[in-house]
């Protein structure tokens, strides 16, 4: 087998351990601590809005008004809603701005 | 308003059928296909791009089954750089699961180990914040709920990371698109979507500015993994907020 299998075959085992590891660690323990619970309650928006945030460093005024418009919608509507209304938004901006 | 039967129908512990549950989960999978098409075709003509062959770019769809992981390995496959190095690189990028694992694993701790095992297979970002929110709505998170949301995005990711490496040379400007920018959208929207949880707008807060600054003066991918663990240490620092009088704050 080439080089190339043999990465991506590691790559998927080390993807694979980080997607199970958490558990297999936590799972060892009978009882959670309040703070240890009140880290994991965290996670979800701990961890989401790293994936978000860099991309305002070099966000234009149309990348602006889409998480802006975006967000509002948030607050009423749907995921899927505010999904399709903001890439509707920023796709047209940049139309227009370029 | 008889709060008990709603609560009853809601947690009824034989789901009327698995396929019910499984178009359930089917249907909120919807935003992430469409989210992630374009990026799986963006990684197959790239990948190709970089000397994959077809097959091995849609065995590194089917196999790593993340994204952005994906896209910083073929970038390095282009370099001529150690394998080892390539492989941790991979690692580096996909570190932020552990957590999802943390804080999913006690969601299926019920499912018989070889659905965990699959489960954890197809832990990723959308599908990890799907199954927080579908936890927190008091509903269970069952392996056809679970599978439902999740198998129709791999199968999607792999077929459009084939069709990007088909035909990827044909993609006009995905820039003039939006493509680059409809992840963090998406991203923004599961962010939103847990704004009721204790301490969301500090946590958003802090871990968005330790992000930008860690991929200023850090970069990437660090600043996943520094932003996340700045969120979170300050959720540890401030402590459980319901059950604080629970809490003798004076022991610990």
């Amino acid at each position: 087998m080439s080089t190339t299998i043999w990465i991506i075959a590691a790559a998927a085992v080390a993807t694979y351990l980080t997607r199970v590891g958490g558990h297999l660690v936590l799972s060892r323990f009978q009882t959670v601590h309040p703070r240890v619970e009140a880290a994991l309650n965290a996670v979800p928006a701990a961890v989401l809005t790293t994936l978000v945030a860099p991309s305002l460093l070099n966000a234009g005024p149309a990348e602006w008004a889409a998480l802006v418009v975006a967000g509002l919608v948030s607050l009423r509507g749907g995921l899927m809603t505010m999904f399709l209304v903001g890439a509707a938004v920023l796709i047209l901006l940049r139309q227009l701005v370029g | 308003m008889s709060t008990e039967t709603i609560l009853a129908e809601d947690e009824t512990d034989m789901p009327a059928s698995s396929l019910d549950d499984f178009l359930d989960g089917a249907r909120l999978c919807i935003p992430v296909i469409v989210a992630s098409a374009p990026f799986a075709m963006l990684f197959g003509a790239l990948a190709v791009a970089n000397g994959l062959s077809v097959f091995e770019t849609a065995l590194m769809s089917a196999t790593v089954f993340g994204g952005a992981s994906q896209m910083v390995g073929i970038e390095l496959f282009g370099q001529k750089i150690a394998p080892w190095l390539i492989v941790l690189s991979i690692f580096a990028v996909n570190f932020r699961h552990v957590l999802y694992s943390a804080a999913i694993g006690s969601r299926l701790a019920h499912w018989p180990v070889w659905q965990q095992a699959a489960g954890y297979f197809l832990l990723t970002d959308p599908q990890f914040a799907l199954a927080e929110a579908r936890a927190e709505s008091g509903k269970s998170v069952g392996f056809a709920w679970y599978m439902g949301a999740a198998f129709p995005v791999a199968v999607s990711w792999i077929f459009c990371t084939w069709l990007g490496a088909m035909f990827g040379s044909l993609v006009p400007n995905p820039q003039a698109l939006g493509l680059d920018f409809l992840l963090p959208i998406y991203f923004f929207g599961i962010v939103m979507g847990f704004r009721s949880r204790p301490l969301w707008l500090p946590i958003v807060l802090v871990s968005g500015v330790a992000a930008m600054l860690a991929y200023k003066f850090v970069g990437s991918p660090w600043h996943v993994s520094l932003g996340a663990l700045a969120g979170i240490v300050l959720a540890v620092i401030v402590g459980p907020v319901k059950d604080k009088a629970a809490v003798q704050e004076g022991k610990r």
